[in-house]
Parts: structure tokens; C-alpha cells; sequence
């Protein structure tokens, strides 16, 4: 037997038990008292990759999760690097103070935990997480996470139904609180970069006004979401 | 100083092996902590803040749960004994004013018990509908005597009154309105972080507040210090 071959052999008969190198309790809840997130996506990655970073531009993959809610495409880019994820553990929207607890099993390689979803109703903000480090040692560890913009689309605040990357508008206020026929907050932006959202404007006009959000039920403070992770 | 009641002292006398005699007689620890908070708010008063140590599993408020009839009353109307009542025998705390934005407050808690190492404390934001803030079950175990663990915290919302921000509403003395009223009129009746005040400075033509009464995260600090 040749050198090489006893070394390919070895490698795939590697007990799963090494593989996996840590099982994680995850408790995640939405702090925000009028905005529901999006399918959730929890990924623990290489110290290499990210879903997001600060002052870049986003990746069209995380522009349609951002605008639109979509994370198919974040989740192929992830799958095809070997990440550990878990897409949608809420099984769809997760509304105001709602939490979700479950199991994340994630490779010794993988020692970084990021997560993404979209704040709805926004343009294109997101709840997010890039590259935590992912704590080894057994205890329970909170953290807070707070609301990032996209900066892949203006903040016009208009409900039209728009979730299509690229297209203007917001796609719908799960608590059907919103109102209508808003002129438009603002018409262009200059931070193309993802960033702090700057949180949204809104108004008391359900008919009209500037905004089709409301100042009242849609505006948050940071931090937007509260992530507790249990290692056993 | 270090007391022995007579109760525990029985115990250790009737216990029948020495060695069982050792571990049963173990010390109650007389823990005493100072607590000081800080309202770090331009203009929101915080009513007369309660404080309690209990059980780890206990606790005030939980995001996402409904309010206790108790945490309504005090989010809605600034009055925390209710809260208090929940745990009659636990060592607590309520102050006799409401604690000034810029102000600090201190006082002390004792306890004997190691399971009743969980603080907690609330108080409303008196400007607003049901804001509140507080911390909610933090941890003292750890904490040994000399140290000190500072808290910067965060408004929640009771979720049971609609942020309305209208005349007549808001207790404080932006208004001077109704304070806790039994309806439940919020978009979701639970508790979650509060978004803020919009005021009548923002363009919310109908609200009784003003630029004065908004505030950010944190809005206030605790520092707990064990004795």
C-alpha cells in the first residue's frame, strides 16, 4: 500500500466523533417590540469566511436575504465551504419577543458563528452576526446583536411588496400595522457599504404621509436580538 | 460577622456521623451587597425603584412572555410593590422617591442564603405608556467580597399599554395622566425591548412628549459591590 492511499483511507475512516467537535445548546430571541425577522440562518464557518462584514459591500446572496428575506442563496454558499448551519430553526417568521432554542453541532474547523436575517418590515436591515467566536469552554454565554443596513437599497420606507433583490420597496409588515400611499422617506443614498442601521422613521399617516411604517410600532433601539449559547 | 443560629447549630449536634456533621454544618454565608443605580436618561424619571434577591428561577419580567398583573401595574403607573409582594420573604428593597435622571441612588441587601443570589430590579420610565428598565435575575454567586460587576441597562416594554404617547396616558410629569389601567391594548401582549418615544419634535403631531422625553440604550447603570 502506497503512502498516499493509507492516508486517504485514514482520513475517511476518521470516526464521526472527531468530526463533530461540539454540540451547541442555541436560544435566540427577537427583542423588537414590532418587527418580525425573516428565516433565520445560523452558520458556524472558518475563520476565513464571512456572511457579511462591516464597510463592505454585500454579496448579491446576502442583498436578496436583506431585501427579501431569501437565504437559499447564503445557504449554497455556505454548504459549498463546508460551514455547519442551520437555516430557518423558527420555521418561518419569528415574531416581537419570540424565542427559538435548539441544537447546533459544529466541526472543530468551524470556530465561528455568524447569523443573518431580515428585520421586516425594513428595506433592506438586518439582524446580524459576523464571525462570533465561538466559545470552547463549558458555561452559557449572552450576547447581544444588533440591526445592520444592507446598504443595497434606499431606505424609502414604502410597503409595495418590493422583496425582489434590486427592487425598490418593502414586501409586506407581517403585523399589519403599516400604512399606504407613503411618498417616499428619501430617494437616494450615499453608504453602500453595510452598516449600523440607522433605525427607521415612520409616521402616524395610515393613509399617506412620508413613510408606510409606523413611528409608534416599527421603529427599535439596539440591540434588536439576544443570543445565548449553552456549550456542554 | 459570623452568626450561628441555634436552629442550624441542633442540626449539626443530631447529625449522626462526623463527617456528615462537617458537611451539614456548613456556615451560612452573611452576604451583604451595596447597590447603586444611575438614570442615565435626559428626562425620564424612574419611578421609586424595587430591588429583590430570590431564586435563580424566579423573575420579574421575561421578553417574550405576558406581563404579571404586577409588572403591568408598575410599567404603566411607576408603582413596584406589587412586585415585591410576589416574594414577601426575600430580602428587598424600595425607594421612597422616584430616582432624578443624572442621579444615583445606593442601599444595601442582605442575605444569608446561597440560593437567593439573584438580584433584580425595576422601575418605569415615567414618560412614557409602559417603558421600563432594570435588570432582570443577574447573577451575585460569583461574586466575591471586595468585587464590584457593573450593569448597563436596557428599556423594555410591558407590552400592555399601546405606545400612544397622548394626553392624559403617560403618568409622568410630561403629562400627568393615567397611570396603570387594567386594558391590554398593545399590538402584542408580551414584553419586549421598547422602540423609543417619537415626540411631537419628530413629527407625531399628537404625541404629549417632546425631544426631552426620547431616549437610547443603556438607560441605566448598576454597579453591585459584595460585602
Amino acid at each position: 500500500m502506497n503512502k498516499k492511499l493509507f492516508l486517504a483511507i485514514a482520513l475517511a475512516c476518521t470516526p464521526v466523533s472527531n468530526i463533530s467537535a461540539q454540540e451547541l445548546n442555541i436560544n435566540f430571541t427577537n427583542l423588537t417590540h414590532g418587527n418580525h425577522f425573516t428565516p433565520l440562518l445560523f452558520s458556524a464557518h472558518t475563520e476565513d469566511q464571512h456572511i457579511f462584514e462591516i464597510n463592505t459591500s454585500a454579496s448579491e446572496n446576502l442583498q436578496a436575504m436583506a431585501e427579501g428575506g431569501d437565504i437559499s442563496g447564503l445557504l449554497v454558499d455556505l454548504t459549498a465551504l463546508s460551514a455547519d448551519s442551520a437555516a430557518n430553526p423558527a420555521e418561518g417568521l419569528m415574531a416581537p419577543g419570540q424565542s427559538i432554542s435548539f441544537e447546533l453541532s459544529t466541526q472543530e474547523i468551524n470556530n465561528k458563528l455568524s447569523i443573518t436575517a431580515m428585520i421586516l418590515p425594513t428595506n433592506d436591515g438586518f439582524v446580524g452576526l459576523d464571525s462570533l467566536s465561538i466559545p470552547t469552554e463549558e458555561g452559557t454565554y449572552t450576547y447581544y446583536l444588533n440591526g445592520y443596513d444592507a446598504g443595497t437599497e434606499v431606505n424609502d420606507e414604502i410597503i409595495n411588496g418590493g422583496g425582489a433583490p434590486g427592487a425598490a420597496g418593502i414586501p409586506a409588515d407581517p403585523l399589519g400595522q403599516n400604512g399606504t400611499n407613503a411618498s417616499g422617506v428619501i430617494n437616494s443614498e450615499n453608504n453602500t457599504h453595510i452598516h449600523i442601521h440607522r433605525g427607521v422613521i415612520g409616521d402616524t399617516d395610515t393613509t399617506g404621509g412620508a413613510s408606510d411604517l409606523d413611528s409608534r410600532i416599527h421603529r427599535w433601539l439596539n440591540p434588536v436580538a439576544r443570543l445565548v449559547i449553552e456549550v456542554k | 460577622m459570623i452568626k450561628i443560629s441555634s436552629k442550624v447549630f441542633l442540626n449539626c449536634i443530631l447529625t449522626g456521623s462526623m463527617m456528615m456533621a462537617l458537611s451539614a454544618c456548613e456556615l451560612p454565608s452573611d452576604q451583604e451587597y451595596s447597590i447603586s443605580i444611575t438614570n442615565l436618561t435626559h428626562s425620564q424619571p424612574l419611578s421609586p425603584p424595587v430591588a429583590m434577591l430570590h431564586k435563580k428561577k424566579f423573575s420579574f419580567w421575561s421578553v417574550g412572555k405576558e406581563a404579571s398583573e404586577a409588572l403591568e401595574i408598575m410599567a404603566e403607573g411607576g408603582d413596584g410593590s406589587g412586585l415585591l409582594a410576589l416574594k414577601p420573604g426575600n430580602p428587598q428593597y424600595q425607594a421612597t422617591a422616584p430616582l432624578i435622571p443624572g442621579e444615583s441612588v445606593e442601599f444595601r441587601l442582605d442575605t444569608t442564603r446561597d440560593n437567593l443570589k439573584n438580584l433584580s430590579i425595576a422601575g418605569m420610565l415615567v414618560n412614557t405608556n409602559d417603558a421600563f428598565s432594570g435588570v432582570n435575575g443577574i447573577e451575585l454567586l460569583d461574586l466575591e467580597e471586595g468585587q464590584s460587576s457593573v450593569h448597563y441597562t436596557y428599556a423594555y416594554d410591558a407590552g400592555t399599554e399601546f405606545n400612544s404617547e397622548l394626553t392624559g396616558t403617560i403618568p409622568g410629569p410630561a403629562d400627568g395622566g393615567e397611570g396603570f389601567n387594567t386594558a391590554r391594548d398593545d399590538i402584542t401582549n408580551v414584553v419586549t425591548h421598547h422602540g423609543g418615544i417619537v415626540s411631537v419634535d419628530d413629527n407625531f403631531t399628537g404625541s404629549t412628549l417632546n425631544s426631552a422625553q426620547r431616549f437610547d440604550n443603556p438607560t441605566l447603570r448598576i454597579v453591585v459591590t459584595a460585602h
